[in-house]
């Protein structure tokens, strides 16, 4: 890459990353807990999508039982220092909490729960559940991120023998490799991934599913298989220059930020990312927080039809990213070397099939911004690789058909969740579906064991 | 602005909040402090035997990150030489002729140890002497303190051993560890007390810590009963002012204290007779300024409920309390909640199903939340079906949002007393459920 920002010393990057929500006191998590209503059927479980008893472990907090309460958030959820941490808790548990209505600020459930998760690992992930009796059934898992892991977790308690396939060195999926360092630091992420080791999961990592292990050997190893495998390929912008030096996918440089080996990531000094989803935002704002000198939001539509989370948007302007709406690229220009982006200004065009106006280029809007490096974030495809050596595995629109009930696919030895039935939500989402499965899976084998 | 001077039995002072004999008035800097700060009198830590006092001296009882709900304390009376005491409480005296200096006294129950302490605490020039009969430990153990204010018959004596010297007001401080507080009462205005200060502290017990197994506060590795005082005292100190200050026999001024930290707190004490007002606890919690807003929060709220002063204040809701017996049986209300205040965190609900009379259902309803449309329950009285107990209103964290509406027209009463009189003797169930149907009250 050409004009690479000069590297700084460690320390100015740590500040740069330095976690947004800091820990809560001892002093502010019981006051915060005591200030905690106890609401009877609280609107915050509701909006929860794993549903933990908030209430109920916010009260543990206030009383300390602090074990009672990482038991209590566990049962609903095993991805919970992550959620704690990542979840957009405005728009879930938060944004339903009844001082809302009352005029005032909401508990700050997020970072409760951080408080007693941190606790509990603090303290070295002491038992809190009886695992059922071994029930000799093995469960074979394509993903060690969180729909994998939660999946792995709740079979493991529930008497299944567990193996996740895990792709890559480090399990976690996006929780390990995916979030920005000012949100968490990867070993939260690894933390949760020893917890389902601590529960007797067998996690087998650099096992390429249908490259070193083929469908065939899972299902003869395997009473059942669940899919966890999120999205992977990034998709294309399919304009001339994509393959310049210095073009990266949003996701690839972020996993490169996440292992806060700072001084490893180069960055170029002016920086376009283009979409407009929060991954976007978060590969923005990394790379202005690595020394960027401007960085560039390109998103083709307005400002209010930007997917990304409004507290995400602002932290991004905050940091300095400056945001171009109604605009989109048309190439990239460079020689070898990226050296600007050529983009057209859009009005929205006719309605497509789900009603959004899509955005059309105005014929002679033509403009250069003159860039050294361009994030691209227009989202991913299902990874498709192996997909096609499941037996009438259906997939739709880019997901894969589940019974939303079960999570059985349309072959009824594979379950599935997270991204890669949703087509990417909140790693909550995952963990949720990852339960889900788990008890699907224990149906099924139960049921077919019976006939 | 409503004129806060009081006179509390021959004592005066320009308004009626005195600090309690207690670590706040230890010594002249401190008393001078609060005399500085506007406090309207104090009464000096107790003097008399000698003592000496331990480490880890106090407990707390915290209540919902809420810090010193209530404060126990294991501290004796003034372990500094009595002559010290008595010099600074003249120099104190002679500094702010305007405010109450109250001595307060305690020694070994002898007449001529006490007619020899009370001259003493007279030379100083204070405005009246307070006699301890109160402290629950430490003092009670050698005889004195809540040994004495337990026994009417020795709280009558001493008293007459303290009367018969002194030249200035005596009130005599009752301990509320006893089983009616009105018969040491009556003792204390049987020995010539011109006036009766309550409550002292409550005997307690604070707790024991869950890492030590000790006791708090432990001294050394033991610890034991200690005085109870603070914000969860007062309901106690309540009961018992109103007991003293409606009982017949005794008829005398009293000085309120147990739990008073703010000005509604001295509103109700005056309310309910109280003459003057001793504060300690909030004092020891947050220091002497807090007189600036208990002076004049209780001077506002006289402005606008229009009273000028304190004695058109004084005992003005005595009245009110009544026995069980004079209660009306048929005035009916029933508890009603508004809708548009409501947050939906339905405590109300689950206290009236689980704890009440299952009277709150939750109704469907559709609302916007997070942008999108929820049903959500909405907790609604079956108005039939409440029995009007008030534990929805009082769960309730917003207010104005239950309200106990009275549905009867105020004009029937019947009291228990006066259905004892209607009713054969002794009363059966029939003829009760007879009297109920009679005005449609249905139990079930």
């Amino acid at each position: 890459m050409k004009n690479i920002v000069p590297k700084r010393a460690s320390k100015e990057y740590e500040q740069a990353f330095a976690e947004l929500k800091q820990p809560l006191s001892n002093a502010a998590a019981l006051a915060d807990a005591n200030r905690c209503l106890y609401c009877s059927d609280a609107p915050c479980i509701k909006a929860c999508p794993t549903h933990i008893d908030i209430p109920t472990f916010i009260k543990k907090i206030a009383t300390g039982n602090l074990k009672g309460s990482a038991k209590t958030i566990l049962q609903s959820n095993w991805i919970a220092l992550t959620c704690a941490k990542a979840c957009p808790v405005a728009m879930l548990c938060e944004g339903s909490c009844v001082y809302i209505a009352r005029g005032e600020n909401p508990i700050q459930i997020g970072r409760l729960q951080r408080y007693a998760m941190d606790d509990y690992f603090a303290k070295g992930m002491l038992p809190l559940f009886t695992a059922a009796e071994p029930n000799g059934k093995s469960i074979g898992i394509i993903g060690g991120g969180p729909a994998g892991l939660a999946c792995a977790d709740e079979l493991a308690l529930l008497g299944y023998d567990v193996t996740i396939y895990e792709a890559k060195a480090k399990a976690g999926g996006l929780d390990t490799w995916g979030i920005a360092p000012y949100k968490m630091k990867q070993q939260d992420s690894l933390l949760e991934v020893a917890l389902s080791k601590s529960l007797g999961v067998k996690i087998r990592t650099g096992e390429c599913v249908g490259e070193t292990v083929s469908i065939q050997f899972l299902m003869d190893q395997h009473a059942a298989i669940f899919i966890g495998v999120g999205l992977a390929a990034a998709s294309k912008l399919n304009i001339p220059g994509e393959t310049l030096a210095g073009v990266y996918d949003a996701l690839a440089f972020i996993e490169k930020v996440t292992p806060r080996q700072w001084r490893s990531v180069d960055v170029g000094k002016r920086v376009a990312v283009i979409g407009g989803g929060n991954t976007a935002i978060d590969a923005a704002t990394e790379a202005k927080r690595l020394g960027a000198e401007e960085v560039f939001m390109i998103y083709r539509r307005g400002k209010s039809e930007m997917p990304a989370y409004l507290f995400e948007q602002e932290l991004a302007k905050s940091d300095g990213v400056q945001f171009h709406f109604q605009i989109m690229p048309a190439r990239i220009i460079g020689k070898k070397h990226v050296e600007a982006v050529e983009c057209m200004r859009t009005k929205p065009g006719e309605p497509d099939a789900d009603g959004r106006r899509h955005p059309a280029p105005i014929p002679g809007s033509e403009f250069r911004i003159p860039v050294d490096m361009v994030i691209k974030s227009v989202g991913q495809n299902v990874e498709g690789t192996f997909f096609s050596q499941i037996p009438d595995l259906m997939i739709d629109d880019g997901m894969v058909v589940v019974n939303h009930d079960t999570l059985q696919t349309s072959n009824p030895m594979f379950f599935a969740g997270g991204d890669c039935i949703n087509g990417g939500k909140e790693v909550v989402n995952a963990a949720h579906d990852g339960k889900k499965a788990a008890h699907g899976i224990d149906q099924w084998i139960r049921s077919t064991r019976q006939e | 602005m409503a004129d806060l001077r009081t006179d509390c039995a021959g004592i005066k002072s320009p308004n009626p909040f005195w600090l309690a004999s207690a670590p706040p008035t230890n010594s002249a800097y401190q008393v001078c402090k609060a005399f500085e700060a506007g406090w309207g009198g104090a009464v000096w830590k107790t003097i008399g035997e000698p003592v000496m006092n331990v480490c880890n001296r106090y407990g707390s009882v915290d209540y919902g990150g809420q810090k010193i709900a209530g404060l126990n304390n294991i501290e004796l009376i003034s372990d500094r030489p009595i002559e010290v005491n008595l010099r600074e409480m003249a120099e104190t005296k002679r500094l702010w002729p305007d405010r109450a200096v109250v001595a307060s006294l305690m020694v070994e129950p002898k007449r001529e140890a006490w007619h020899d302490i009370v001259k003493r605490a007279i030379d100083t020039g204070c405005d009246g002497l307070e006699l301890n009969y109160g402290c629950p430990h430490g003092m009670s153990e050698r005889g004195m303190g809540a040994a004495i204010g337990q026994v009417p018959e020795y709280c009558s004596m001493i008293t007459g051993w303290v009367t018969e010297v002194s030249t200035i007001p005596v009130l005599v401080k009752l301990t509320p560890n006893i089983t009616d507080i009105r018969y040491p009462g009556r003792a204390a205005k049987k020995g010539g007390a011109a006036g009766i200060s309550l409550i002292n502290t409550i005997n307690t017990l604070m707790g024991v810590d869950l890492d030590t197994l000790e006791l708090q506060p432990s001294v050394a590795g033991k610890g034991g009963h200690g005085g109870y005082a603070g914000p969860a005292v007062k309901p106690i100190a309540l009961n018992m002012l109103s007991q003293v200050a409606m009982d017949p026999e005794i008829g005398l001024p009293i000085s309120g204290m147990g739990g008073i930290s703010t000005w509604r707190d001295a509103a109700e004490f005056i309310l309910l007779g109280a003459s003057s007002v001793q504060v300690c606890t909030a004092a020891m919690h947050y220091g002497f300024r807090i007189i600036n807003d208990l002076t004049e929060g209780l001077s506002n709220w006289m402005d606008e409920k229009g009273f000028q002063t304190l004695g058109e204040v004084r005992g003005k809701s005595l009245h009110r309390i009544s026995d069980f017996g004079n209660f009306n049986l048929l005035f009916k209300a029933v508890a009603r909640i508004d809708e548009s205040a409501c947050i939906r965190c339905n405590l109300c609900h689950v206290a009236c199903d689980d704890a009440a009379h299952q009277c709150i259902d939750l109704q469907p309803r559709e609302v916007q939340r997070n942008g999108h449309a929820e049903t959500i329950g909405q907790p609604v009285v079956r108005e039939e079906d409440c029995v009007g107990c008030r534990l929805c209103y009082i769960v309730c964290p917003v207010e104005n949002c239950i309200s106990m509406i009275q549905l009867d027209d105020g004009k029937e009463s019947v009291t228990w007393n006066e259905l004892l009189k209607q009713l054969p003797q002794p009363v059966t169930w029939e003829a009760l459920r007879a009297f109920q149907k009679k005005h449609g009250i249905e139990i079930h």
